[in-house]
């Protein structure tokens, strides 16, 4: 995570003029501390001091967060140098809360999330209120919100992950093997690659779920036909860039064999790329799997995923309780964000266009 | 250094390590065959460097890579003749064998030291993945032997450098590791394909002088493949110039530069500046382009650029012949592998020993 958040290269970041900073140091220092704790301050008085004003409470909540955004990156970028990204930690902040959070939800002691008699006494649609026993809200069975956003993020992760990875595992051994063997191989896998490319994904998706029992693992394998194509892409091309250079017939005029200069000269040097893109892979197929669910044929309700519990708020429920839309729906763009970003600045860093000659 | 079997130089000892008898090599591409390689000789004996010169695209990487096995015959390209690697025949070999060789037999020494190493790998991978695949030794014992080879390519600090990518290297360190991956299993001839050029001048000398000092050390047969004749020019014992695909002079490397017999070999060593020239004098070129090998002209491939071509250079084709020794004052006859022999019909016999004729250095 540090590796893809400090810059190693210089002018890889959008700078600010250096001389500058230092000379207006006392005075920005200062602006940045004052911007940071008012944003606090609004935040704070948001959560406690307008309860129950529903959109105010909302708006200025998020004043607050934009300013303290403002003012942490102002004061980051002059504690780390202009190259500090602040979302980029807070995209990496979240994803980490969020895992961990999932991963050890069941020792949290949330409200019930799933069982609709184990709610039976909680309030139904209860507006979120960060002070009371349902931080986020209950829904319109009385099942804590908070705990159903970090149960369907189990589902919506490993889903998402799974496939990422069965993905790179296997599209990643294919264009490999078409890449370096090019002619009849590259030919019969370029048919499979593109038939699969043909399909529009969500339609494919919905054929899949319709012949496939809606299990964790079959989502997955759903969701990973999906990657594998693009990840087979990817691995053929930077395969072929890379098979070109020279440490290849190098190795090879030092006897390696064909399996060898696959496993050891090729494969590292398409990890990168591929994980990287796998990155951005998984916000897409979080967004597949949300979709899946949406209309149904993803995780069965009551279990939650965040597709299906965005699905709760069809009607006219969103238009008197919009919490129950936004939630999981505020938790999906986060997420997708975070992914996208971190990916993005992954795939900047690996981008196989630029594995040419990168010159230390 | 110890583990290094040193090879001692005696007459005897000179034996023949490397046999090219009229190789060509033929690529097809779109445009049709090319005839990259048309017919090449060679022979190279141990601890002996031949230099083999000649201007872009005239062959000389594709003779290379040939004699080595790389290239071989297949969908893409053709290669006949017989290639004899201690009296075996490399492009007659299975794959298994090839492999066998490569590495441990013939060791290969690539142009540019950045795209010759994998940029993912530590520099210790790089020499004990070669070392563990030709020999049964432990991770550890490689490991040593590693840090031993780069040592002797005068690496300093090798313990460290082991642990390091390639990218943390300069380009001379890079090249260095490069060589040490070339000699890793101790084989007897080196390939070496434009070692230098993507060197700066400095670095040049030291590598160069690094390849010297192994070949006297090691015993090596050293096939120095350049455009730059003053690459060759004092590390190489013979010479063999390269155009068009075939080789139209060879001699020890003295003659070459003192007398050379052929135009062309005349026109690239006139093309060198000259301290010694008067101040802004235009540097001297070759005119024209080399010839396109998929349609190469008939008789002498040299005659449309050469400026004492006469009638017959462009219908007949000069061979290799030996040039008369008596008109050749001061040549040294070191037997039939020195002979001075050139492949033109009107070879430049009168020429006067230039003084500063020994290339840039």
């Amino acid at each position: 995570m540090t590796d893809l958040v400090t810059p190693t290269r210089p002018g890889a970041d959008v700078a600010v003029p250096a001389p500058a900073a230092s000379v207006r140091r006392p005075a920005g220092t200062l602006l940045a501390g004052t911007l940071l704790l008012v944003g606090l301050a609004l935040l704070a008085a948001a959560v406690v001091a307008l309860r129950g004003h529903g959109w105010l409470q909302a708006g200025v909540a998020l004043a607050g967060l934009i300013l303290a955004h403002s003012g942490a990156s102002r004061w980051g970028r002059r504690r780390f140098g202009p190259g500090f990204d602040l979302t980029l930690w807070l995209c990496g902040a979240w994803l980490v809360l969020l895992v961990v959070a999932a991963v050890a939800a069941p020792m949290l002691g949330l409200p019930e999330h799933e069982d609709l008699t184990g709610a039976l006494g909680e309030p139904i649609l209860a507006r979120p209120d960060l002070v009371t026993n349902h931080p986020l809200g209950t829904n319109n069975f009385g099942l804590d919100l908070l705990a159903r956003v970090l149960y369907g993020a189990r589902a919506s992760l490993v889903t998402a992950l799974t496939a990422v990875l069965i993905g790179m595992v296997v599209g990643g051994a294919l264009g490999i093997l078409a890449g370096y063997f090019r002619g009849v191989v590259d030919v019969v896998i370029g048919i499979l690659t593109n038939a699969l490319l043909a399909v529009p994904p969500l339609i494919l998706l919905i054929a899949l779920a319709t012949v496939l029992e809606p299990t964790l693992r079959n989502i997955s394998l759903g969701l990973a036909t999906l990657a594998t194509p693009s990840m087979i892409r990817m691995a053929r091309a930077t395969t072929i860039a890379v098979s070109q250079r020279e440490f290849v017939t190098a190795a090879r005029s030092m006897g390696a064999s064909g399996p060898h200069v696959m496993l050891r000269e090729l494969l590292p040097n398409v990890v990168l790329p591929l994980a990287s893109y796998g990155m951005v892979m998984v916000s897409v197929l979080i967004v597949a799997e949300a979709s899946l669910s949406f209309l149904g044929l993803g995780i069965q309700a009551p279990a939650p995923s965040w597709g299906n519990m965005i699905a709760e708020g069809e009607g006219t429920v969103f238009r008197d309780h919009p919490h129950i839309v936004l939630v999981p729906g505020t938790v999906l763009f986060l997420t997708v964000f975070s992914f996208n970003c971190l990916g993005e600045r992954a795939r900047r860093r690996f981008d196989p266009r630029r594995s040419q000659l990168e010159e230390a | 250094m110890s583990a290094v079997p040193m090879r001692t130089l005696q007459a005897e000892d000179r034996a023949t390590v490397l046999q090219v008898d009229d190789l060509h090599t033929v690529i097809r591409t779109p445009r049709g065959p090319v005839r990259a390689v048309d017919g090449v000789s060679l022979t190279l004996r141990r601890g002996e460097t031949l230099g083999l010169v000649g201007e872009s695209g005239s062959g000389k990487s594709v003779l290379g890579r040939s004699i080595m096995g790389l290239y071989r015959s297949g969908s893409t390209m053709s290669v006949t003749g017989r290639v004899l690697f201690e009296g075996r025949d490399v492009q007659a070999m299975q794959a298994a064998e090839l492999r066998a060789l490569w590495g441990s037999g013939i060791g290969m020494v690539f142009q540019d030291p950045l795209t010759a190493l994998n940029p993912v790998k530590r520099i210790g991978r790089h020499l004990t993945e070669t070392l563990r695949r030709h020999q049964t030794i432990s991770v550890r014992q490689a490991r040593v032997r590693a840090i031993e080879l780069l040592g002797l390519v005068g690496i300093p600090d090798p313990r460290r450098r082991v642990e390091q990518y390639p990218h943390e290297l300069s380009g001379g360190m890079r090249q260095r590791v490069v060589i040490a991956m070339a000699l890793a299993n101790d084989p007897a001839l080196v390939i070496a394909d434009e070692p230098t050029t993507a060197l700066d001048v400095t670095v040049q000398r030291q590598i160069l002088d690094l390849l010297d000092d192994l070949r006297t050390e090691l015993g090596l047969a050293i096939l120095l493949i350049s455009h730059n004749l003053g690459v060759v020019a004092g590390r190489a014992e013979r010479v063999a110039v390269m155009y068009g695909g075939r080789i139209v002079e060879t001699a020890a490397a003295g003659d070459v530069f003192a007398a050379p017999a052929h135009p062309y070999t005349g026109a690239l060593l006139a093309a060198i500046p000259r301290l010694a020239d008067p101040a802004h004098r235009r540097l001297r070129a070759i005119d024209g382009t080399p010839p396109d090998l998929v349609s190469p002209p008939v008789g002498c491939r040299f005659a449309p650029r050469c400026p004492a071509a006469q009638d017959d250079c462009r219908t007949a084709q000069p061979v290799l012949t030996d040039l008369a020794t008596e008109a050749r004052a001061g040549g040294s006859g070191d037997g039939v592998l020195n002979a001075h022999r050139a492949a033109c019909l009107h070879p430049n016999l009168g020429a006067e020993p230039r003084p500063s004729d020994q290339g840039v250095r």
